[in-house]
């Protein structure tokens, strides 16, 4: 069996829309890879593609060498999948929904106790086996979430915007979890996600914009093209302070929430002439070393922040 | 099988903890029987009965079916719900195939209407139903196989549905309609013309009379006229639950997300 998720020029349209475009790209097992996309960008029918929710209609995908036009049914077995809506049962106890699961997927008996066991203890829910589902709090249904996923010890896992509803340190947790995970069992993890930070964590990250991948890599890698430093100006009139720059500088800016942005080599040094050059009219400055969005950016020529709330 | 059981096992739980869905389902039918029932009997006598039954035991079985269609249709608005709150998805992905998921769901709104039906059918010597071990046996296995069929019927609706609204205007333009002129209200003797036809088209006439047939086997005084005969309404309700379970897993095969 091979050990690696191919993806090859698939194409997928709505009857209203285009929602992907020739999208290719390779994950190997062990890995975890993390397409990030503004909300639109065609994550979300990728993710329901590799899931088996959505037929192939142009191009090919393969999991672990299985085609996933045809070998449905086999792939369904080593698939473990976390949508982004909760998939559990509110009026079911914790046991009951991992136990239903567990039957799905075949596992019974002694075998899926244990395994059950395994997962509530490490999830750190065991003492809350026996409550409802519909009392938990949004986090800890997350994790049950993830523990029924994990229940039938799948090859690969495929997860929605797993963090979505989780507050900072679950979210910390969780892909430390998903990081020792692919490790330790080579287990291959794809996650979509529209986070930055989430995507910092992931081994290799492909990023969506309207239904194509415009960048692949690790995300140092695709941040070190982006080169120098990324500076941030606030200012009191930041349209007239962008020309001024401009003409003083020949530096281009663009005007976002956070203020103007640009990017240049030597950003302190940056930092230290703009404000010589314009002492009233600006207010603040910061200057940082590249993000994902500023990838995004690059590539795109859009804001990723603007490009979520379109 | 154990796909089957599984899911089959969570319709009944969540029905269990659910109790006003229960609650319902067998209180309006009832309360409909019995206002309406005796509403009618003073002013009429179905066509063809036999003197001294009248109306409250005519609407009887159709009363007993009504509780089972309320049940089916119940059990299959919890497909829709889990398809909006994301849980049919976890199903879906699963490696089993959709005539499984569809059979166990269908079986679970069988045995919950079954048990509602049979809560009913303690009702049954009040208005002179004398059951001896064949006709009660019988009874229960048609009021299974109209379960099946009717929650076949609805899953076959409720897979290509977004949202229960949708599912309660098909209710009340199918469903009711169905029952209504299934001849659990009124025989089809002397309606006119075209009404006659309708109910003969309707597959729930010959389930109704089939029902009605295994009731009186063992009661000389019927309280209905005349139906359909026994055993090509037997035929016919075995190829409706055939029928709508096939569309069912059809549909249910079609729908991708």
């Amino acid at each position: 069996m091979e050990n690696r998720l191919e993806v090859e020029n698939l194409s997928y349209a709505y009857p209203e829309r285009h929602a992907l475009d020739n999208v290719s790209f390779r994950v190997s097992s062990g890995e975890i890879f993390g397409l990030l996309g503004p909300n639109g960008s065609g994550k979300t029918t990728l993710f329901k593609i590799l899931s088996t929710l959505i037929p192939i209609t142009s191009g090919s995908a393969r999991i672990l060498g299985y085609n996933l036009a045809t070998e449905v049914r086999v792939i369904r077995e080593f698939l473990g999948v976390v949508f982004q809506h909760p998939g559990l049962d509110g009026k079911l106890t914790i046991i009951e929904n991992l136990r239903h699961h567990g039957h799905l997927y075949g596992l019974s008996g002694k075998t899926l106790q244990q395994r059950i066991s395994e997962l509530l203890e490490c999830f750190g829910v065991a003492d809350r086996a026996k409550e409802r589902v519909e009392i938990l709090s949004g986090g800890l249904q997350r994790r049950v979430e993830i523990a029924k996923s994990l229940l039938h010890s799948p090859r690969v896992l495929l997860l929605d915007e797993p963090t979505s509803g989780l507050d900072i340190n679950a979210r910390q947790q969780l892909n430390d979890y998903l990081g020792v995970l692919a490790q330790t069992e080579n287990i291959l993890v794809f996650m979509t996600t529209h986070l930055l930070e989430d995507a910092e964590t992931c081994d290799r990250v492909g990023i969506l914009d309207a239904g194509r991948l415009v960048a692949l890599g690790e995300p140092d890698e695709l941040k070190a093209e982006v080169g120098g430093d990324v500076i941030f100006i606030e200012s009191t009139d930041s349209d007239t302070l962008g020309i001024a720059i401009i003409e003083e500088f020949g530096v281009s800016t663009v005007l976002t929430d956070d203020g103007l942005r640009l990017e240049c080599e030597r950003g302190h040094e940056f930092a230290q002439d703009v404000v010589a050059a314009f002492p009233d009219e600006i207010q603040s400055v910061r200057f940082g070393k590249p993000t994902l969005a500023d990838v995004f950016m690059k590539l795109t020529g859009n804001l990723f922040e603007e490009r979520k709330e379109n | 099988m154990l796909p089957i059981t599984t899911i089959w096992w969570r319709e009944i739980i969540r029905f269990y903890r659910q109790r006003s869905r229960l609650f319902s389902a067998i209180v309006q039918p009832l309360v409909f029987w019995i206002l309406i029932g005796s509403g009618l009997s003073a002013s009429f006598q179905p066509a063809g009965a036999s003197d001294g039954n009248g109306y409250i035991a005519y609407f009887y079985p159709g009363i007993v079916v009504l509780v089972l269609l309320f049940t089916s249709i119940f059990a299959t608005i919890s497909v829709v719900n889990d398809r909006r709150e994301g849980f049919l998805q976890g199903i879906l992905v699963a490696p089993v195939p959709r005539w499984q998921i569809v059979l166990a769901q269908a079986l679970g709104g069988t045995t919950l209407a079954l048990g509602q039906g049979l809560l009913l059918l303690l009702l049954a010597p009040m208005i002179g139903i004398r059951f001896g071990t064949l006709s009660l046996l019988l009874s229960m296995g048609v009021m299974a196989l109209l379960a099946f069929g009717l929650t076949n019927l609805g899953l076959l609706i409720a897979w290509r549905m977004d949202s229960t609204q949708g599912f309660h205007a098909i209710m009340n333009l199918l469903l009711i309609p169905i029952w209504l002129l299934s001849g659990a209200f009124f025989p089809s003797t002397g309606v006119p013309g075209w009404l006659a036809w309708t109910m003969k088209f309707n597959p729930l006439s010959y389930g109704l009379a089939v029902f009605r047939h295994s009731l009186y086997l063992d009661t000389a005084t019927k309280a209905f006229g005349a139906v359909p005969p026994w055993t090509f309404s037997l035929l016919i309700t075995c190829l409706f639950c055939i029928l709508t379970y096939v569309g069912a897993t059809f549909t249910a095969s079609a729908q991708v997300n």
